[in-house]
Order: C-alpha cells, then structure tokens, then sequence
C-alpha cells in the first residue's frame, strides 16, 4: 500500500542554518503520527516542504506516492494543510473564504460539503461574516475548514491549538479523531505532550533538522523503564540508602525513581526502618513528556543541567538512535 | 463550465483554479472600488482641471488638438498603468506580509495560472478606472475617437506590462515600502516622462532621444493615436514595442514563479 507520506534524505539549509540534515520518515495511510521537537527543530520547515512552500536542497518527498515538486498538482490535491499562524484574507466572509479555497482546487459545487464542514467546526452561525470580525478561536476553525474543504486523504495540522482555549481544543480533537476514524492520514505537530500522547500512534522526535526518535507512542513511553513514587512522610527524614533515586523532594513529599514494580516493595520496607510514617502515597507511570525531556537531554549531551528532568539518559534510548 | 472526462479533466480543474483566483482578485478591489477606483479617478480629474487651468492658451498640439483635448488619453492611460500596477503589487504584497499569501500556494495552481489571474485581474482594474475616467472627462472636453480598436489594444497592452510589473514587485518586495520605492523610483519617472503631459516633439533633442528608450512612451504615444490618428511614432511600431515588453516581462515572471523565487523559499 503507497504510504501518505514518504520522505527520504531530506536536506534543507537557510544561510548558516542547517534546519533539516537528512530526515527519512513514512507515514502509512490512515495513521495518527505526530511530529514532536523543540522551536527550531524542523517540523514547521519539514511540513512546508511536504506542502510545497519550501523546496528541499535534496532528497525526495512524496504524498500518496506524488513526488511534491514532479506532481505538486497531486501531491496538493492529497494535502490538507492547518497553518501554524493565525492567517486570513480580510477581504472576505468566513462562506467566501471557503468558496475560493475550494475554487482553488478546480471544484465548484463544493457547497453541500462546505456547509458540513462549518457545520461540524460550529461555524455556521459566522458564515457570513467578515473574517476581520471573528475571534482568534473562530479563524483558527476556519483554517481548519479551509484545509478541509478538497477533502484531502492526508492532513497535517501544525501547531493548530497554540493559544486556543481548552474547549476549543477538546472539540478541535474530537473533530480530528472523528476524520482520522474516517480514514484520513493526519500529522499533528504540537507542543503539548499529552495531547499528543493522546491522539498520536506514533510519533517522530525532531532535534536539530533530525529525527532523534521513531516509534509508537506507547513504545516511546515503556521506553523509560523508571516510575516514580510520591511519598509524603513524617516522623523522620529519608534514610541515605534512598538518597540517590530521590528525584524532587519538598514540604516533605519526595518523589523517588523506581526501575520497576518489583522495588516498591524494598523501598517502603527502607522507610519504615528508618522511622518514617508513611501518610501519603501515589505511583506515577513516565509520560510523554518524560521521554520527551529524556531524548532531548540526551541530545544535548545527556546533562542533568535542565532542572525539568533529572532522569539519567537511558541506554535503551541511546540505542536507538 | 461543463467538463468533459478523463482527459480533460485536468485542464478544466486549471480552468476553475485560474477562475477562481481571477474571481477572488476582482473581488477583492470590488470590495474597495472607493479606493480602488474612485480615488484614483477623482486624483486624475484634479490633474485634468489644474494642468488645463495652467495651460490655457498654449500651442495646439498634432496641429489642431487642444492642449487638454491632447492632455485628455495621456491622463486616461497613465491612470490604467498605475492602476494596473497598484493592483497586483498591493493584493500580493498585502498576502505575503499577512501570510495568506499561503491560501494560493498551497492549492494545485500552476505558474501560469497564478501569472495570468493576478495580471488580467490587473488589467481589468486599469481598464475600469480608465473608462472611469474617460467618462468623467468628457464631461470637460470632446473628444475624437478615430481609431477605437488601437485605443483598446494599447489600453490591455500597456495594462498587461505594467500588472506584469506590479506582479514582478510583489514577488520581490517584502516591506510595503519596497513597493513604495518601486513605484516612487521606477513606474512614476517612467510614466511622467513617457509623454503624458506633452508631446515629445516639444522636448529638446536629447530628451526626444532619451525618451524612444522608455516603453511607457510608446503605449502612451499609440493610445493617444487611437483617439486623434495622429501620433509622434507609427503606431505600429509602437505597439510592436508595446507587445515585446509584454512578453519579455511574462516570460520573467514566468521563471521567477517556476523557481519559486520569495514565494516557496
């Protein structure tokens, strides 16, 4: 089956920035991938070049098996894409800005599913006004309509709920889950490590115009094999014994890094010794933003400089590299 | 349009994308024309009424033409010039500063539909406010029309370079003052010392000289045949000129675009 999207040895170079050095990524059809790095990993300069507003130094990039630059006209007409930047045409109404993007793609009678669109993005009481009078909210589900409008089999959404408030967001995911069942291929880029964690199957992490990881999302998260257990205690101070798994200790709640369930056990039966009262207790399972944060460490140099993470870089990371 | 299948297909979907931008380019100066079409007409009368006022008396041009009789298609013509470039120049430097400029790039457009959308939307914007123009003036003065076909081919002639230019300076600027400058250091001297005002015989020679370089002279000059069926140059000639300049910038602006030259970076 041709993948969504493959991309292969792809270099891209702006002046004195190397901003993509060699990525090689596929993305199968009716996947939920999303694309994870830090500003100025690459991800915004790898979607403009997947959607043809960038061109590659080199290497091939393909959607539904068009090449972007050979067959951009199918390549385009396969691709749906949400800006990362509020953008809008102040000429026009939210129903005329729909019109002509789908104008754009050679289809005219495009109403009936224009109307479906606004509808299920809760547009259709702003159909005729002027995109100048809508809230940021509004014009960022405008733009999503106006990715949607050709009915693109792949979809990428960059960023799409920077500074969007919390219910917007819920429903924007609800809506992208609801095209991703109907087969469409989306790729999310987002800052927010569980909403990723939620929606993506798999992800890919960009650092430096690399790919630093690739797997399933879960693959990713069982990738640290720490947990973490909160203790609150009284009575007495941590034995020493324990000092070197504590991870963040205040008010007399320590966090701890276990390997595995198996150690829960040894480490309570330590406190208890030392004549500490247990009085709180919460075991925490590694997130997204764990690995996340692991990887990028990693990459840094694997330094324990970065206050958010003090988790040790993991062998099995480094292998994957 | 009705479309035939397979084959077809795809340069009917050419079709309606080129439509489609063409539409959205008219309707974006339609949705301004007080600014778009009335200013500019109002601003031409201004010079119609002052340069008249100022000129009263001088020497009848071509023989027997009146001086604001003469002045009258020079005026018409320069306003369907600069307002062919305004449109393109603005409506794409307006969209990469905003960056909606991404609503066309995204879509399966070819080069040539991008090109010919933002120009003839050019063109119909130039012609709009020359008609405008012209009506209004000849509220002032009568005026010939000797030969309407040679008025109409320079008028989509000259306001097909100068939308190809204000495409070309869309693409390259990146600032509104970049246009600013464009139109301040290039399209204003070229089209104030095309003639507009004077007919070039009344230069000195080396400005007579200097101005058979400038093309704008020559699409002023053979328009204002168009209307008296007297010229400086043969009119033929002028519009040969007219027509290589047009297609020398087309095929420019053609590379420009196929290179993605500040548009896909």
């Amino acid at each position: 089956m041709t993948p969504a999207i493959k991309i292969q040895q792809v270099h891209k170079r702006f002046r004195a920035v190397q901003a993509l050095s060699g990525i090689d990524l596929e993305v199968a059809s009716g996947e939920f991938f999303g694309l994870l790095g830090p500003n100025g990993a690459g991800k915004t300069t790898l979607i403009n070049i997947l959607a043809g507003l960038t061109r590659a130094d080199s290497g091939s990039v393909r959607v539904m098996g068009y090449d972007v630059i050979a067959q951009y006209r199918d390549s385009r007409r396969a691709l749906g894409v949400v800006p990362q930047e509020l953008v809008f045409d102040p000429f026009f109404s939210v129903r005329e800005t729909l019109r002509i993007q789908s104008g754009y793609f050679g289809l005219k009678k495009n109403d009936a599913w224009i109307d479906e669109v606004m509808h299920h993005l809760d547009l259709t009481g702003k159909a005729d006004a002027n995109m100048r009078s809508l809230s940021g909210g509004m014009k960022r589900r405008v733009l999503v309509a106006q990715a949607l409008v050709h009915k693109p089999p792949v979809i990428v959404l960059d960023e799409p709920t920077a500074g969007v408030d919390v219910e917007l967001r819920q429903g924007l995911w609800e809506f992208v889950r609801g095209l991703n069942r109907d087969g469409h291929t989306i790729v999310l880029t987002t800052h927010y490590l569980d909403e990723a964690e939620a929606l993506c199957a798999r992800i890919a992490m960009l650092k430096q115009g690399r790919v630093v990881a690739l797997d399933t999302t879960s693959n990713l998260v069982n990738r640290l094999d720490s947990l973490h257990l909160k203790l609150r205690t009284s009575g007495a101070t941590l034995p020493p014994g324990l000092m070197a798994r504590v991870r963040d200790s205040h008010d007399g709640v320590h966090t701890l890094r276990l390997r595995s369930f198996a150690e829960i056990e040894g480490v309570l039966a330590e406190v208890r010794q030392a004549g500490a009262k247990i009085e709180e207790l919460e075991l925490l399972q590694p997130d997204l933003e764990d690995v996340f944060l692991q990887i990028m460490n990693v990459e840094r140099g694997g330094g324990k400089a970065d206050e958010c993470s003090a988790s040790p870089p993991s062998p099995r990371v480094l292998a994957n590299r | 349009m009705q479309c035939l299948p397979a084959f077809a297909a795809r340069s009917c979907e050419s079709m309606s994308g080129f439509g489609t931008l063409l539409y959205k380019e008219l309707l974006r100066f339609w949705k301004v024309a007080f600014q778009t079409i009335a200013a500019p007409v109002l601003t031409t009368l201004l010079y119609l009424l002052i340069f008249s006022h100022v000129m009263q008396g001088q020497e009848r041009v071509y023989g027997a033409v009146p001086y604001t009789t003469f002045l009258v298609p020079g005026l018409v013509m320069m306003a369907v010039l600069q307002n062919a470039f305004a449109n393109s120049s603005s409506s794409l430097i307006q969209s990469k500063i905003t960056g909606n400029v991404i609503f066309v790039l995204l879509p399966p457009l070819s080069y040539w539909d991008f090109f010919a959308a933002y120009v003839l939307a050019s063109v119909v914007r130039g012609m709009v406010v020359g008609v405008g123009v012209l009506l209004v003036s000849l509220g002032f003065v009568d005026l010939p029309f000797e030969h309407p076909l040679w008025i109409i081919a320079f008028a989509v002639c000259g306001s097909g370079v100068l939308g190809t230019l204000g495409l070309i300076a869309g693409i390259w600027a990146e600032k509104f003052d970049q246009i600013a400058a464009f139109q301040s250091f290039v399209i204003m001297p070229l089209t104030f010392l095309s003639g507009v005002f004077y007919s070039i015989h009344s230069l000195p020679g080396f400005w007579q000289g200097l101005s058979r370089f400038n093309p704008f002279f020559y699409m002023i000059d053979g328009f204002r045949y168009g209307f008296f069926g007297a010229s400086d140059i043969n009119p033929a000639l002028s519009l040969v000129i007219a027509a290589a300049s047009l297609l020398a910038l087309t095929a420019f602006t053609l590379a420009l675009l196929r290179r993605g030259y500040k548009l896909r970076h």
